[in-house]
């Protein structure tokens, strides 16, 4: 038998430290505050699952739940199926290439505070080019007092900010199918609709995939751009799940509960994930 | 099934071709007659691909026509023109069952659920993929996969021509010799035209009944594998076929007849004054080294070492390095039996095989 030789766990020890600092510690601070009462950094009290319980009995974590997943649907099922139509739309070569690229990545380059900021004076009635539009025809459009209006535009400026990450995401999986595979399709008399649906869909999986994921773990985790334009409100009505967390935790300053909440988010972003990580990848171990 | 027709045909992936090095194609005219297995042999890079290619429709050329039975079809797309064409590297859809894939082209074309079926299985039992039928086709290994993508072409029995571009490139040999007998009965069974792109002989004289030689964007020559062998029209088809190819030497025609660097080869007056008559131009006499002769040196006018000797198991490949001043190196073929020479040897040239080209082009002679 070959004698065991472990200097190799050496090698891996630079990982091991890095993910504790960045990962394993600072989730294990926050497990030790989620069964912890705490009034000041000597004062303390165990309370064991006393405060997941609370929180799952929360209206207001039910709520901004229940928000949160209609945005995140929401957000999915307009910018999956418009990033993909804006990347068939893209040119294939010549100069269109560049300037769509860049085009599509300004977006991408503005800091979450400032889209929020941008929106919020674009949506305006009297300055914004938005909000004047849509009064102008007759709209009674204010995002600032009305609920439905607040919803549109928190989620067309998500629209605005992130399609052009899922269209880029799809332009390069549409450039990497070989074009013996549109010959083919060609000879063999496909329609374009056929094209789409056998040729180009199955190559898109794997970025589409990506790109959902991507979408869904940053709009659950949405923060910045709804809290810049409208506060949260009116009333709770643009107000997510982070927003409440960030309330609980730095307003109220309520860590045992914001802790405990915080864990419960995690997992349940981890769960969501993992269910469309194994919808869409489960066909491939078929026969 | 269509006769399909070249007619002053050239392409240039240039804009404006200015000389005959910007053309991937030069100006060809050339038949492939309905229901003929055609090969297309030529080296990488010949414009194989480029000429199937444009029978099918994938490229339009730049120049000439296309005909498919006298008509026209340079204006028509692949869809319209209906024609098969399989590629070098496999395409199968991913997502369907290899059934799915095989009945893909027909239920673009509308066919009944029962003339489908009937084909498919008709298809995949000539290919022997029917217990793959109901896989989803990515599962499948690369030479399923081509024979599934072989199958796409050989299902609709409607078509202008089934065009193959060198479809056998990912398959094993084994298979390989397997897969072209089948296509060779499935064109005698279905009476289709077939066009076979390949840089391999083997492949084209055991598949095609007609080979086309291409070098340069052109077709240097047209005929059957016999043809090719027994008279190249150009030095590269004596040089492609074969194996190894034919001895090309550079000869000039001196006060004594035909010279090589100087010594008089034993060639025929008559076929020298033939020569003669033909004007300019580099002449080359080529033999094949099946007909050279290796002889007692005092028998011949053309001497020289035996240099190595390669056994290939059913023949072998004799190099003799000529005593004249550029010492060329001519390679005759022996059976496993005949004896071999050591040092010193004469080489004789038969005249039956002696053929003579001026800047590449065979020279005829009468007899």
């Amino acid at each position: 038998m070959k004698p065991y030789n472990n200097k190799a766990w050496w090698l891996v020890l630079p990982v091991f430290v890095l993910v504790a600092f960045s990962a394993i510690i600072p989730m294990m601070t926050v497990v030790n505050y989620s069964v912890q009462d705490i009034f000041d950094p000597s004062t303390r009290y165990f309370v064991g699952t006393e405060w997941y319980r609370e929180i799952l009995a929360d209206p207001r974590l039910h709520d901004s739940l229940m928000r949160q997943f209609v945005y995140s649907f929401c957000v999915l099922a307009i910018e999956v199926p418009l990033g993909i139509i804006v990347a068939l739309s893209m040119p294939r070569r010549g100069l269109g290439v560049p300037v769509s690229l860049i085009l599509l990545s300004l977006p991408l380059l503005v800091p979450w505070n400032v889209v929020g900021t941008i929106w919020q004076i674009i949506g305006r009635e009297d300055i914004g080019l938005y909000g004047w539009i849509l009064n102008s025809l007759g709209l009674d459009y204010n995002y600032a007092s009305n609920p439905r209006d607040a919803w549109a535009t928190v989620l067309v400026m998500d629209v605005w900010h992130w399609t052009s990450l899922v269209a880029l995401l799809c332009y390069s999986g549409l450039r990497s199918i070989p074009d013996v595979y549109y010959q083919a399709a060609r000879i063999d008399r496909a329609s374009s609709w056929a094209v789409f649906r056998y040729i180009q869909l199955p190559k898109l999986k794997n970025v589409l995939l990506i790109a959902v994921m991507l979408r869904f773990m940053d709009s659950f985790m949405i923060y910045t751009e709804p809290f810049v334009l409208t506060g949260g409100g009116p009333g709770t009505a643009t107000t997510f799940l982070s927003q409440t967390l960030t309330q609980m935790a730095l307003g109220q300053f309520d860590l045992g509960r914001a802790a405990a909440f915080s864990l419960i988010y995690f997992l349940i972003i981890l769960l969501v994930t993992w269910v469309f990580y194994t919808a869409m990848t489960h066909n491939d171990n078929k026969g | 099934m269509a006769e399909i027709r070249l007619e002053q045909l050239a392409h240039s992936y240039h804009g404006t071709p200015s000389k005959p090095a910007d053309y991937a194609l030069r100006q060809m005219d050339h038949v492939w007659e309905q229901g003929g297995a055609y090969a297309l042999l030529g080296p990488s890079g010949c414009g194989k691909s480029t000429l199937l290619n444009i029978i099918s429709g994938l490229l339009v050329p730049s120049e000439g026509r296309v005909l498919y039975d006298g008509k026209s079809v340079n204006d028509l797309s692949p869809q319209q023109r209906n024609i098969a064409q399989v590629f070098q590297f496999p395409v199968v859809y991913d997502t369907m069952t290899v059934f799915d894939n095989l009945a893909f082209p027909l239920r673009n074309q509308g066919l009944s659920r029962d003339r489908i079926d009937l084909r498919v299985r008709e298809v995949a039992e000539a290919l022997e993929i029917e217990p793959l039928l109901s896989r989803k086709a990515h599962n499948l290994t690369a030479d399923e996969k081509q024979k599934v993508s072989m199958g796409r072409g050989l299902v609709r029995d409607d078509v202008a021509a089934i065009l193959f571009d060198e479809p056998l490139t990912v398959i094993d040999p084994q298979l390989k010799w397997r897969l072209r007998r089948k296509l060779k009965e499935i064109h005698q069974r279905f009476n289709v035209t077939m066009v076979y792109v390949t840089h391999d002989q083997l492949e084209a004289s055991t598949f095609a009944d007609k080979i086309a030689v291409m070098y340069q964007g052109q077709i240097v020559q047209f005929g059957t594998p016999r043809e090719l062998f027994e008279n190249p029209q150009h030095t590269f088809v004596g040089y492609f076929i074969g194996s190894p190819g034919m001895n090309l030497l550079d000869i000039v025609l001196g006060s004594s007849g035909v010279e090589l660097e100087r010594r008089t080869l034993p060639v025929d007056e008559s076929v020298v004054a033939q020569l003669r008559r033909g004007g300019e131009g580099r002449l080359q006499l080529g033999i094949r080294p099946e007909f050279v002769q290796l002889v007692a040196p005092e028998a011949s006018t053309l001497h020289g070492q035996v240099d190595l000797v390669q056994d290939q198991g059913t023949f072998k490949i004799v190099d003799v390095r000529l005593d004249t001043p550029s010492a060329p190196v001519i390679k005759a073929r022996l059976g496993e039996e005949e004896p071999v020479p050591e040092g010193r040897v004469g080489l004789a040239f038969p005249a039956a095989w002696q053929r003579f080209y001026r800047d590449d082009r065979l020279v005829e002679i009468a007899p």
